[in-house]
Order: C-alpha cells, then sequence, then structure tokens
C-alpha cells in the first residue's frame, strides 16, 4: 500500500523533522571526520546527494520490477550494496574527470560513501515504506539535502568551537558529539510541525 | 530449478553494472592521443592521456628526475607547464614556492596528461638515458655500505662529478611494482663505461635492502641518468666538503676528477664524519690524493673512536669539527663554499655551522633525496 504523503511535505520532513543523520543518526563516520573543513563538507555533502538521489532510483525500479515480482525480497540487502558500490564507482570516475580538485579533497572518503550508512539506510526505508517512485526521489533527495545541511553546519560550529575553552578531555570526538546531540535535538524540535513514517 | 533465480538475479544485476562500469572507465578515462610540446615546440610528442606527466615522457624516453619513484614525495620531479592543466593539488603545494607557483611550475608525477601540453624542461634531461648495465663488482666496503659497480655494456654516460642516477629496483617479496631511488655517482667523468655508486643498508628500505640480499654481480638492472644539478662551482673560491658515511660518494667523483684534469690550483677541505673506525672507508685512497695534491686538505673524523683502535684523525662530532677548522683553520678572507652531502639531518646542522661561519646559504650545495 503506497502512503498517501504529499512529496513536498515529504521533502521538508526528510530534510528537517526526519533528518537523516540527527533523527536516525545514519551516516556518522564520515559526517564526523569530514566535518572540520567547510570546503570538503561541501564538497562530500554534494557527492552524498547525488549518490543517494540516483541509487534510491535505480534501487527502487530493481526492488518493483526484479525482487518483489521474483519473491526474492531476501536478497535487497545485496542488491542494494552491489548498486551503491556500482554508482559510486562510476560517479569517482567522472569527478577525477571532471574536477580533479574536488577529487583530490573528497580523498578516501569518496569511495567510503559506498559504506555510508545513509545511503543503504534511504532505501531501506523507501522499501520497508512502500514509496511510490516520485516520494521515494523526493525522499532520498530530501535526506541527501538534510546531510548536506548537517554536515555543513557542524562544520561551521566546529569553526567555532577551534577557539572555544573546551576541557582537554573533551576536545575532539568529545566535544563533536556533544554538539552533534544538541544539534540533533534542535532538529527533533520541528517534529511537531511535520512527521513522516 | 527455482534455487537459481536468486543466483542469476544476482549474476545479471551484478554483470550490467560492471558492464556500465566498463563502458564509464572506457569513455571517461579515453583522453584519446595528445600532444605534449616541449620548449616551445622543439620537440612534439604523441601518445594516449590519462598517465601522469612523468610516466608519460618516461614511455618516451624522456626522463624527468623522480628521486622518490614518483609518489610525490620528494618534490624533484619539478616542471614548468606553460598551458593550462588546472589548478595545483594539495599534494603538490607543499614541495612549491610562490614564485614556483606564480609560474606554474607543477610536480610531473602528479599532473595527469588529460590534454595537449606545452612544458619546459632543461635541455639537460634531453641528455638523460636509461641503461641497461649488469653488476660488474659489488664490494663491502663497510659493514653497512657497498660499493657496486655496474658495467653499462658498451653504452656510454658523459656527466659532471656530483650528479645521480635512478636505480630501478624490481618487484620483489613483498613489494609491488618497480620502485626507484637516487644514488650519486661516485664514478669518475671519465670512466664513461662504467657507474660506480655507495649504497649504504637503511633498516627497512626498499632499495637498500634489495641491493644488500638481492643484488648479485652478473644480474642486469636498468639505471636512469644523470640527473642533478650538484658540481664544483666554476669559482676559484676554496671549497669546504662535508659528508658522511655513503655521502662519500659525489666527493669521490669530484676530487678525482679535478685531480685528473689538474684542477689542483684550488684549495679543497673535505671533512669525512663517521662514528667508529668500522664504518670509515677509502682511507689509503684519499690520504693518498691528500699527499699527492698540495692544497687538498682530509680530515676525517670519528664521533666515537673505541679505545685502542689507533684512531689518530680527529674525535667528536663533525660539526664541532668543522666549526673549530673554519674558525681556525681555513682563511676566511678568501671567498669559500659549502658542498654537503649525507643525512637530512647532517646537511641542516652543516648549513648552521657554515652560515654561522659567514658562508652565505646561496654558496652551500647539497641534494635532496628525502
Amino acid at each position: 500500500m503506497v502512503p498517501d504523503l504529499n512529496p513536498v511535505v515529504l521533502l521538508f520532513a526528510s530534510i528537517f523533522t526526519s533528518n537523516i543523520l540527527l533523527a536516525n543518526f545514519l551516516g556518522m563516520c564520515s559526517f564526523i571526520s569530514i566535518s572540520k573543513d567547510m570546503k570538503s563538507s561541501n564538497g562530500l555533502g554534494l557527492a552524498v546527494t547525488v549518490v543517494l538521489t540516483l541509487t534510491a532510483m535505480l534501487n527502487w525500479v530493481l526492488l518493483q520490477y526484479v525482487l518483489i515480482p521474483l519473491d526474492l525480497l531476501y536478497l535487497r540487502y545485496i542488491i542494494f550494496i552491489i548498486v551503491i558500490a556500482a554508482t559510486v564507482q562510476i560517479l569517482e570516475m567522472v569527478i577525477d574527470r571532471v574536477s580533479p580538485a574536488l577529487y583530490m579533497s573528497l580523498g578516501i572518503f569518496l569511495p567510503l560513501i559506498t559504506v555510508n550508512c545513509a545511503i543503504l539506510g534511504v532505501a531501506l526505508f523507501m522499501q520497508i515504506r512502500n514509496y511510490s517512485f516520485i516520494q521515494t526521489v523526493v525522499f532520498a533527495f530530501g535526506s541527501g539535502l538534510g546531510w548536506w545541511l548537517a554536515i555543513v553546519t557542524l562544520a561551521a560550529i566546529q569553526k567555532k568551537l577551534v577557539k572555544a575553552p573546551v576541557p582537554a578531555g573533551l576536545k575532539g570526538p568529545g566535544i563533536t558529539l556533544i554538539t552533534i546531540g544538541f544539534m540533533a535535538m534542535a532538529f527533533i524540535g520541528f517534529s511537531g510541525m511535520l512527521s513522516v513514517q | 530449478m527455482d534455487f537459481l533465480i536468486a543466483p542469476v538475479v544476482v549474476a545479471v544485476i551484478a554483470g550490467v553494472l560492471a558492464a556500465a562500469i566498463s563502458i564509464v572507465d572506457k569513455i571517461v578515462n579515453n583522453y584519446g592521443p595528445v600532444n605534449i610540446s616541449i620548449n616551445g615546440g622543439e620537440k612534439i610528442v604523441t601518445l594516449n592521456g590519462g598517465e601522469s606527466l612523468l610516466s608519460s615522457l618516461a614511455s618516451q624516453e624522456i626522463f624527468i628526475p623522480s628521486a622518490c619513484g614518483g609518489r610525490g614525495s620528494c618534490g624533484a620531479g619539478k616542471c614548468q607547464v606553460t598551458s593550462d592543466v588546472g589548478v595545483h593539488l594539495p599534494t603538490e603545494l607543499p614541495y612549491l614556492s610562490k614564485e614556483e607557483i606564480e609560474k606554474n611550475i607543477r610536480l610531473s608525477c602528479q599532473v595527469k596528461v588529460k590534454t595537449d601540453i606545452d612544458i619546459m624542461i632543461p635541455e639537460d634531461l634531453f641528455n638523460v638515458k636509461k641503461f641497461k648495465s649488469t653488476v660488474k663488482s659489488i664490494r663491502d666496503v663497510t659493514h653497512d655500505i657497498k660499493e657496486v659497480i655496474f658495467d653499462l655494456q658498451g653504452e656510454e654516460i658523459n656527466f659532471q662529478a656530483g650528479r645521480y642516477v635512478q636505480l630501478v629496483v624490481p618487484p620483489y617479496d613483498k613489494i609491488k611494482g618497480t620502485t626507484q631511488r637516487a644514488y650519486s655517482m661516485s664514478s669518475k667523468p671519465g670512466d664513461k663505461g662504467v657507474i660506480e655508486v655507495l649504497i649504504r643498508l637503511v633498516p627497512g628500505g626498499i632499495a637498500t635492502t634489495w641491493v644488500h640480499t638481492r643484488l648479485k654481480e652478473g644480474m642486469e638492472v636498468e639505471l636512469i641518468g644523470p640527473f642533478g644539478d650538484f658540481e664544483r662551482s666554476e669559482t676559484d673560491a676554496a671549497m669546504v666538503c662535508v659528508a658522511g658515511g655513503s655521502g662519500m660518494a659525489p666527493f669521490k667523483s669530484i676530487l678525482y676528477d679535478m685531480f685528473e684534469k689538474g684542477e689542483t690550483d684550488r684549495d679543497v677541505w673535505y671533512f669525512f664524519g663517521a662514528r667508529t673506525t668500522k664504518d670509515v672507508f677509502y682511507m689509503k685512497e684519499i690520504m693518498e690524493l691528500d699527499g699527492k695534491w698540495e692544497k687538498f686538505h682530509f680530515i676525517p673524523a670519528l664521533s666515537e673512536p673505541e679505545e685502542g683502535s689507533g684512531w689518530t684523525g680527529e674525535t667528536g662530532i663533525i660539526t664541532d669539527v668543522l666549526d673549530n677548522y673554519l674558525k681556525t683553520k681555513i682563511n676566511s678572507e678568501k671567498a669559500r663554499e659549502g658542498y654537503l652531502c649525507g643525512s637530512p639531518g647532517m646537511i641542516g646542522a652543516c648549513n648552521k655551522v657554515l652560515t654561522a661561519n659567514g658562508i652565505h646559504l646561496d654558496k652551500i650545495y647539497y641534494d635532496n633525496f628525502a
């Protein structure tokens, strides 16, 4: 049963109230390690958004026209991962050709998008929640934007934190995790306005 | 046959995606034939794009120096690019000065050849060749330094004393791919048919371990050279040379070259530093040269000579000995120049001592092989 959801509502919900990072805590490792630098954060945010949207579309097609008709739903994990890995591989080659500077600044994190949980997470949510194709595209694109927004926000906060008198024991990942906790609370504050399942 | 459906589905999907990747790879990484125009069109080579500038040129028998073997860790492979190849990469910036960045000097191992490209390289590099040599002899000169002589099999190498060659180490054990490392030539420019190098065993070193454990007489080895700009200046300033360990190599070449060509009217002070009597070598030969050449002074110094070893030379750290000589023995009224070869630490310390004694950094020459 396809849920009755307005795509515009779904878009805003996936960016803010159900932010893939701050509400579901998916895609944390590159979020924490890349967010020290604004430029790389932007690059990675863009890359995640593109990969997320593309893979969700491909995975939806495979899910609806291959896995469900053949009753092979249990293969979804392996299929989704293969599609994600191949998409990242292709994207990597294209970025290397088009923008070597972006390629260098993303470095190891571009191939690591393959194992970014946010991407597999979105594919699985779209299956569990029975989204239509339009809903899947909107949800994936919104989740990507939400991830991008979160990492850029964290990068901006980190920039200020450099000068803050953080206790020695909390420097680095400690204060970063606390910051993310506060950010998550702020984002969840929107949840009264919109909510999606 | 139902059990076949799942594997077939996975295989088909994986196969389609793999095909998509190969097709994109073919399209994206196919730069087609590109032209590299060298020194304003003096030489134009055409090849398939996609490789680094360093390896593209090497495939055309033009060898840009790469003391580290193209890893981007030595900064030797600099080359001016006069056409647009995009911004400097983060991997290049640490090795380039502001002026170099303005002139668009690039590290040839980091720049990919994707379109037609114009570059400027020193004329000298056209002289660089790849030699197929055989190992003529290997001799232990100390417990950890080997003197290796390569026979060039009838070919000749023309070089200034002080230059270096790159030794091509084939893959062995867990080391995949070939490795290149730079070694100063210790043979005289007059001996054109052979190349002699001194190689000290560096624990964990890829090339030095290979030389010390695998290299045998008669083996075929590739050498690329000559490279570098380390050489004696054409002035009559006194030369203050400092070497440590296998840093002996370029000085052996320079000193014998000077003596052979009769350039004996110049003051030369040669400081050689080592730890114990086990670490000194070529003593007899260089002492003999000292005896025959009035203005040449050889000062070997040991930092930790063993008790009862009968060591009669200087004792102490080489920089202290050097400082002492500069202050008391070497005429400071005449022009002096510094020549250094050894570990980066030694070069740094000697730079300090020489500048403190009034020798300007511009007048201190050394190679950096890090």
